[in-house]
């Protein structure tokens, strides 16, 4: 029997999954924006096909957050106070991104729009490398003394290895954005969409597989070696059903294929979860991080009956928004002179 | 500035200024879709343009509530990490509630709702309105928890020198929580009540030669606002009271310096203004309107109770607390230095008169909305528009000085000590920040001061352009003729490949 621990390490784990899996297309949505998007038609097809959802994902990651606060409140405290800075830019971006998505069409004029539409290409592309970083950050480590707290200066997490985190979660939502449009939108869009997801996606994907790589040859067991070998074939797949003209099953092997690295990054962590690179014992694990036995079980009960909720109800979101959107269905600008 | 010094600023804020966003955005979450619930009811199209033009208010300022709420779920970490792993066993829990059961309902309703009108069927949809709503509410249900945890910690015990919770039900039902949840949600409520008021009362004087085919509109949301701002001052003060004598039990240092009163006295009486400068807690060169006895009443419920003073607070508090801070080097320069326990007496005494102030004088306009507009009446006159606008900003401000006094009047705690809690469950907010350096702090507390400020900006633009905009511009463009099939009520998605979607950003 798993300890409460150790599956909130793994709850915590399929959080980040979960984002990684929504926000990675509506990222990917809002980074191509200018370059599928040829006029303001188009790109406001785009916007719409994550309009109804993409505040619903970004939950995730504030849920991840405030899992780690509750479950394991030195990880919470050493990561967030170590990664401050990409954090912040991180924080920023989402701000200037969440409010462009409901104030782009507010006001009926192309220089507002277009400001906007710079908003949420900035609030798409720095997000996902910051959230790569920081997530790389907890596997490979950060330079912590025995309090938790991280020594050095501010740019520590910046490192060759954790950039190529950042990298990884670009290139992956690059991808998964572009299938999510070529599933979601019909005409040309959809066609332009499908022919540069075709393009992109063995180039896009190398920095994940590359971070999966290190990440095991580093820290990996036996086990997370099968996750290793999963991913590229996802990848295959997801090519050769884009290619084939199936955008489902192609966004489903594209899940497939961060699934299959968040579980060698996670695993390959366990039971660390924020190591140090100073010294081995002064790194945080699974079980001397973790709250109280009470309050595991506390959350446990709660996620036992909330977690499922959630993907009833946003599942069913999608599922009434499901209809491909394409240019004629586009109404009007609408808003006040 | 040190790190403290930044890292205090930059909550009070980020803090502040989500909490502009957050009353409103509950406040007119129920009441839109409580107009819309009498729009499904009675049929009648007044409550459709009702809960149109004032749901895009409601989004205008929701999207900002939002994004500043991200900061708050992961500031605890980045600026006050020894706080997380102090208190992280009880209050990440509440935090962890609050995202799994209610901000994830609000953030994937709110969804349904703004794109749903010609998705869902009617009733479906309505239902979306009140689980984003009502999720508000329950957001700030568990929030409060959390705060109040801070203010009154309860449901611990002390072990391996961090508190851990030994029941989640007495953290969700701290007396504390209980009555800062009515205070809070009715100041909401208020806040709500006076745009309502004085953006109808506006609405209303200007379209008064034009024939302005939707005064019956503006004359409802000036009725239904009014009628809410008198009721949630009702609820204010009650449940205000009820925080008064759980301070005067919890937190006397509080109290005291709600007063700015130095000595001990009984029966206490109730300071109304005071001329002179309140900084010093020795009380020499102030004068100040008391009402003899009120304050004994409002701690206690009699006329002869004794409220301490600060003199005498001081020393019970070195006695249980210490003297001085230990000799820590994480402390900065307040290593082993006396504990100065007197928070920030013109803060504590002047937002307590401003929240209180501020807050009758938005029911008062309540009050006149509702005479003015008795029997059917309009108001003609040309001052009251204006004065319901500006009122607008005054549950604001009672909200925030309200906020304010109480988070500045538990210095120098952030989590103040429970007199009949368990022994060791305090931290000083000095011990409380991160051991990063200043530089990040300045980084972030001038982005985000800046981002916020452009931000508030654009919003209050757009709020303008829409009221000026009335009903019309939020109303759907009317289908040409000819194409007069009735869309009011829904179909399959399927079927209607070709139609226009009735909303897209």
């Amino acid at each position: 029997m798993m300890d409460l621990a150790t599956l909130w390490f793994c709850i915590i784990a399929a959080f980040w999954l979960g984002y990684l899996f929504l926000e990675g297309f509506d990222f990917g949505v809002g980074m191509l924006l200018p370059v599928l998007g040829r006029d303001d038609t188009e790109r406001r097809v785009m916007i719409n096909t994550i309009g109804p959802v993409w505040d619903g994902n970004e939950v995730w990651l504030i849920v991840a957050g405030g899992a780690m606060f509750a479950a394991f409140p030195a990880w919470y405290a050493g990561l967030f106070s170590g990664v401050y800075l990409p954090l912040l830019a991180v924080l920023l971006a989402l701000i200037g991104r969440g409010v462009a998505f409901e104030y782009r069409g507010k006001v009926d004029s192309p220089r507002w729009r277009r400001n906007w539409d710079r908003v949420i290409m900035i609030g798409s592309w720095v997000p996902p490398f910051g959230v790569g970083l920081v997530l790389a950050t907890t596997v490979l480590g950060l330079p912590l003394d025995a309090d938790g707290d991280r020594l050095g200066s501010a740019f520590s997490a910046l490192r060759w290895d954790t950039l190529l985190g950042g990298l990884a979660v670009v290139g992956f939502s690059l991808v998964h954005g572009a299938v999510f449009l070529a599933l979601k939108t019909d005409g040309e869009l959809r066609h332009r969409a499908r022919a540069l997801g075709l393009r992109m996606l063995p180039a896009a994907l190398v920095p994940l597989l590359g971070l999966t790589l290190l990440v095991q040859a580093r820290e990996g067991a036996l086990w997370t070696a099968v996750p290793l070998v999963a991913a590229p074939a996802a990848a295959a797949v997801a090519w050769w059903r884009l290619a084939e003209g199936r955008e489902g099953q192609a966004f489903a092997a594209l899940g497939a294929v961060i699934a299959a690295a968040a579980l060698t990054l996670f695993g390959a962590l366990y039971p660390d979860v924020l190591p140090s690179t100073l010294d081995t014992a002064d790194s945080l694990t699974v079980a001397g991080a973790s709250s109280s036995p009470y309050t595991l079980q506390v959350i446990t009960w709660v996620a036992a009956f909330g977690a499922p909720a959630v993907l009833v109800y946003q599942g069913w979101t999608y599922w009434v928004f499901r209809r491909r959107i394409s240019t004629r269905h586009i109404p009007k600008a609408h808003a006040p002179r | 500035m040190e790190v403290l010094e930044l890292a205090r600023w930059q909550f009070g804020i980020t803090t502040v200024y989500h909490f502009l966003m957050v009353p409103l955005t509950i406040g007119l979450s129920v009441l839109v879709a409580g107009m819309q619930t009498a729009w499904v009811r009675t049929g009648n199209e007044r409550y459709l343009r009702m809960t149109k033009f004032w749901g895009k208010l409601l989004l205008v300022n929701f999207a900002m509530g939002v994004v500043t709420g991200i900061v708050q779920e992961f500031q605890f970490g980045m600026t006050w990490s020894a706080y997380s792993r102090f208190v992280g066993d009880v209050f990440g829990a509440p935090l962890a509630m609050e995202g799994l059961v209610a901000f994830f309902v609000e953030s994937t309703f709110l969804g349904l709702w703004i794109f749903g009108w010609d998705r869902l069927p009617k009733r479906v949809h309505l239902a979306c309105a009140w689980a984003f709503s009502l999720a508000t509410v329950a957001s700030a249900y568990f929030i409060l928890a959390a705060n109040s945890w801070m203010q009154h910690p309860v449901g611990v015990e002390f072990t391996d020198g961090r508190p851990t919770m030994n029941s989640i039900w007495a953290v969700l039902t701290n007396n504390t929580a209980l009555a800062a949840v009515p205070h809070t949600i009715a100041g909401a409520f208020a806040v709500a009540a006076a745009f309502l008021v004085g953006i109808a009362a506006w609405r209303l004087w200007r379209g008064r030669h034009s024939g302005d085919g939707d005064r019956p509109v503006w004359r409802s949301s000036l009725r239904l606002g009014a009628f809410t701002g008198v009721a949630a001052f009702a609820v204010l003060v009650v449940s205000g009271d009820m925080q008064g004598k759980l301070m005067f039990e919890q937190q006397p240092m509080k109290m005291a310096s709600a007063e700015a009163l130095c000595h001990t006295e009984q029966p206490a009486s109730f300071s109304i203004l005071a001329i002179g400068d309140v900084r010093n807690a020795d009380c020499e060169n102030v004068k100040t309107f008391t009402v003899p006895a009120l304050l004994s009443f409002l701690a206690h419920n009699d006329f002869q109770t004794e409220v301490k003073g600060i003199e005498d607070l001081v020393g019970e508090y070195q006695e249980r607390y210490g003297s001085h801070y230990p000799d820590d080097p994480a402390l900065g320069e307040l290593a082993g230095k006396p504990i100065d326990y007197v928070p920030n007496l013109p803060v504590t005494y002047w937002g307590f008169r401003i929240m209180i102030g501020f807050g009758a004088l938005s029911a008062a306009t309540g009050v006149l909305a509702l005479w003015l507009t008795r029997q059917g009446r309009i108001p003609e006159s040309r001052w009251f528009p204006r004065l319901a606008l500006a009122s607008i900003a005054t549950p604001f401000v009672a909200n925030s000085a309200g906020w304010i006094f109480t988070e500045m009047g538990r210095q120098p705690f952030v989590v103040v000590p429970n007199p009949t809690g368990v022994d060791g469950v305090w931290m000083f907010t000095a011990q409380a920040v991160s051991t990063v350096s200043a530089g990040e702090v300045w980084a972030s507390l001038i982005s985000l001061t800046a981002v916020y400020a452009a931000l508030g900006v654009v919003e209050v633009f757009l709020l303008v352009r829409y009221v000026r905009g009335g009903v019309d511009a939020v109303m759907p463009p009317k289908p040409p003729p000819g194409d007069g099939d009735d869309t009011e009520n829904s179909r399959d998605p399927d079927d209607s490949g070709d139609d226009v979607l009735a909303f897209a950003y």
